[in-house]
């Protein structure tokens, strides 16, 4: 017989046991977002590939033709679409997150199960697109005949993948927490999203800067890192292998941050939302 | 034996301030950063201090007028907001069902809803799985199941909700009002599968405005009044009590079921005269839905509590004007022929299905009229009885 206590919450725990007992929705809400947000779609999950493939041609346009930026010796777009595919991690699934709380409001008056599982499912969606988004990806390679380090391939990919997904994780469970008190981050999340595209080596190498105080910064962003890990695949350049330290340390943080911002405040969100 | 549910000096708190606006946004404290907030701001007690044991196996009705707290209580009981103070041991699995259809999705169809519903209900996979066929059968929308939700009827849409409900097994099934909607018929399919449910032995915990689906389904009841538990126990005895209370009608408000109240009964003649014109208005007010008025007589008793008669307006239910949930008649009676003297007015009714009697609502004074022959002094009043018949004599 399971026998267990409500009262008031005081104490900061994960609730990994939680979690785990729910493991099924993680599923079923990721699930539900893919299927919902391609259903009415004529295209429907092709837009997954579309999107970053656009991007990339677009960017490629204006980066590249018009304002010649460099791309560390591989073709621009292969240059871009490795940074985009991070990106696109990174921003959907922070904007997923970010608003998840609030559109899952209904839910949440309703029903009691681990609050962690939407922001969490949030991002799991976004690494649904990023999975479609490969063959893209892989295709670009093929087409333009890029030499590919197997050995980077199968350690730097997943490693950056990772940072990315720690970091979006953080920030999203941080901002969910926050939007449900305060509905301005709705209005604030985009215009910091497009900036944040400018303000990393999405586009553009981080060699770019000659500034001490700008490559400190950029050592420890971990989405500059993890484009970095992403990119050293084709470029045969070597990792720096510090900043992939100081960013994972930093992207840890984020994450103990937004967790527990989140747990914090969680059984607080019926009565706000 | 252990109560399977243990609720302990429950209370809950809400700030009025920051209710308002439902959420607090961020200009408001860039706006005023030193304003202190949540301190000053008024708090109101939900729940105070409420206290009570579950018994397994046993249901349990949840009564009270709207605000008294009880969605509160339910909404800690299943985890969803947190008590401010005191604690709550429960020995099994919960499932609540404060909502039916949490989840569902427009856009997926009839059999993803179930899953994705089920599953956020807390059913395991494989447990859908096996009642699958069954929640399908329940719901009647067999021929519908891959058609996106969005193209069903409401009807529809809530039997497929209560078709999952229902195949939960939780030790502890806790339902808020589900009953409110739909037809009759499905009604009386829900209550059936919740009898269903109690009798097999599992514990419910149950909140309905429905006294009649309370008596059907409940054991025991328990009463809460503006957060406070003012009394729990047999169900037939206490519902009983509970309709029968609140007679003090005195210009404010009298409930004559658990959402229909008697706002006004105004007898607009300054002096009710023996014999002369009568005038009185009836206002009732109504939550939600339009009540279904079969009867409405006002009873006239005397001090003595001998009844007198009654003013029968049951062909006159159709001039019931609505505005604003609010029913009234304005009635003229004439010839009102009582002998001059204190009357007390009571009302019989029979409001979606709820036959009631409540009596002493007002007292009307009647003052004695103008005689026909005004040559001969009245009898004392007393010596008359109630009613003047004199008015009709003819002498052939």
């Amino acid at each position: 017989m399971i026998e267990y206590v409500i009262e008031v919450q005081n104490k900061f725990s994960l609730g990994i046991k939680e979690l785990w007992q729910y493991r099924e929705l993680f599923y079923f809400f990721t699930w539900r977002d893919v299927k919902v947000k391609y259903k009415q779609a004529a295209l429907g999950i092709l837009w997954a590939i579309l999107q970053p493939l656009v991007m990339m041609v677009m960017f490629t346009l204006i980066f590249s033709k018009a304002l010649n930026v460099g791309s560390d010796g591989i073709p621009y777009p292969v240059f871009a679409l490795s940074g985009l595919l991070i990106w696109n991690i990174f921003s959907n699934g922070l904007l997923n997150s970010a608003n998840s709380m609030i559109i899952n409001a209904n839910i949440i008056k309703k029903i009691y199960f681990p609050r962690l599982v939407i922001p969490m499912s949030a991002i799991l969606t976004a690494l649904v697109d990023f999975f479609f988004a490969l063959i893209i990806y892989v295709l670009v390679l093929i087409y333009y005949h890029q030499q590919v380090s197997i050995l980077k391939l199968l350690t730097c990919l997943p490693l950056g993948i990772l940072i990315t997904i720690v970091t979006t994780f953080g920030l999203g469970t941080f901002l969910a927490a926050l939007n449900v008190k305060y509905r301005d981050f709705q209005y604030l999340l985009p215009f910091m999203i497009q900036f944040l595209l400018f303000a990393n080596p999405v586009l553009y190498s981080v060699k770019a800067f000659n500034n001490p105080w700008i490559n400190a910064i950029m050592k420890a962003n971990p989405i500059a890192a993890a484009i970095q890990l992403c990119r050293s695949v084709f470029t045969g350049q070597e990792v720096d292998w510090q900043s992939v330290g100081v960013s994972s340390i930093v992207a840890i943080l984020l994450l103990i941050m937004g967790v527990y911002t989140f747990r914090k405040t969680e059984s607080y969100f019926a009565d706000l939302a | 034996m252990k109560p399977i549910l243990s609720i302990q000096h429950i209370t809950k708190k809400f700030k009025i301030g920051a209710k308002q606006e439902g959420y607090l946004s961020l200009r408001d404290i860039i706006a005023n950063p030193f304003k202190k907030r949540e301190k000053d701001g008024k708090t109101f007690l939900a729940l105070n201090d409420v206290s009570f044991d579950v018994n397994p196996g046993e249901s349990i009705g949840i009564i009270g007028r709207n605000g008294a707290g009880k969605s509160t209580l339910l909404k800690i009981l299943s985890k969803i907001t947190p008590p401010t103070s005191g604690k709550i041991v429960c020995r099994g699995r919960v499932a609540s069902l404060l909502e039916v259809g949490t989840g569902f999705h427009p856009e997926l169809s009839g059999r993803e809803n179930i899953y994705m519903n089920g599953s956020i209900l807390g059913m395991r996979k494989f447990e859908i799985d096996k009642h699958f066929e069954a929640i399908i059968n329940f719901s009647g929308v067999e021929k519908f199941i891959d058609t996106p939700l969005k193209r069903y009827s409401s009807g529809m849409q809530l039997r497929l909700a209560f078709a999952v409900a229902a195949h939960l097994e939780p030790e502890i099934l806790i339902i808020d009002e589900v009953l409110a909607v739909g037809d009759a018929e499905f009604q009386k399919k829900c209550l059936g599968k919740m009898n269903e449910v109690s009798k097999s032995g599992r514990t419910v915990l149950f909140v309905s405005h429905d006294m009649n689906a309370i008596e059907q389904l409940c054991s025991k009841v328990i009463i809460l009044q503006k957060g406070e538990l003012v009394a729990q126990g047999e169900t037939h005895q206490l519902i009983g009590n509970y309709l029968n209370e609140h007679k003090d009608f005195n210009g404010s408000q009298l409930w004559l079921t658990e959402n229909i109240s008697l706002i006004d009964l105004l007898f607009q003649t300054q002096e009710i005269i023996s014999g002369g014109n009568i005038k009185f208005s009836i206002a009732l007010g109504f939550e939600q839905q339009l009540p279904l008025i079969t009867d409405f007589c006002l009873l006239i008793y005397s001090l003595k509590g001998v009844r007198v008669g009654i003013i029968d307006l049951r062909p006159y239910l159709d001039k019931f004007k609505e505005q604003e949930n609010k029913l009234s008649l304005h009635v003229t009676l004439e010839n009102f022929n009582l002998v001059d003297g204190e009357y007390s007015i009571g009302l019989f009714y029979n409001i979606n299905e709820i036959r009631k009697e409540v009596l002493d609502i007002k007292q009307i004074r009647v003052k004695p009229g103008q005689r026909i022959n005004a040559t001969i002094n009245p009898y004392l009043p007393q010596h008359r009885g109630y009613l003047e018949l004199s008015g009709n004599v003819k002498i052939n």
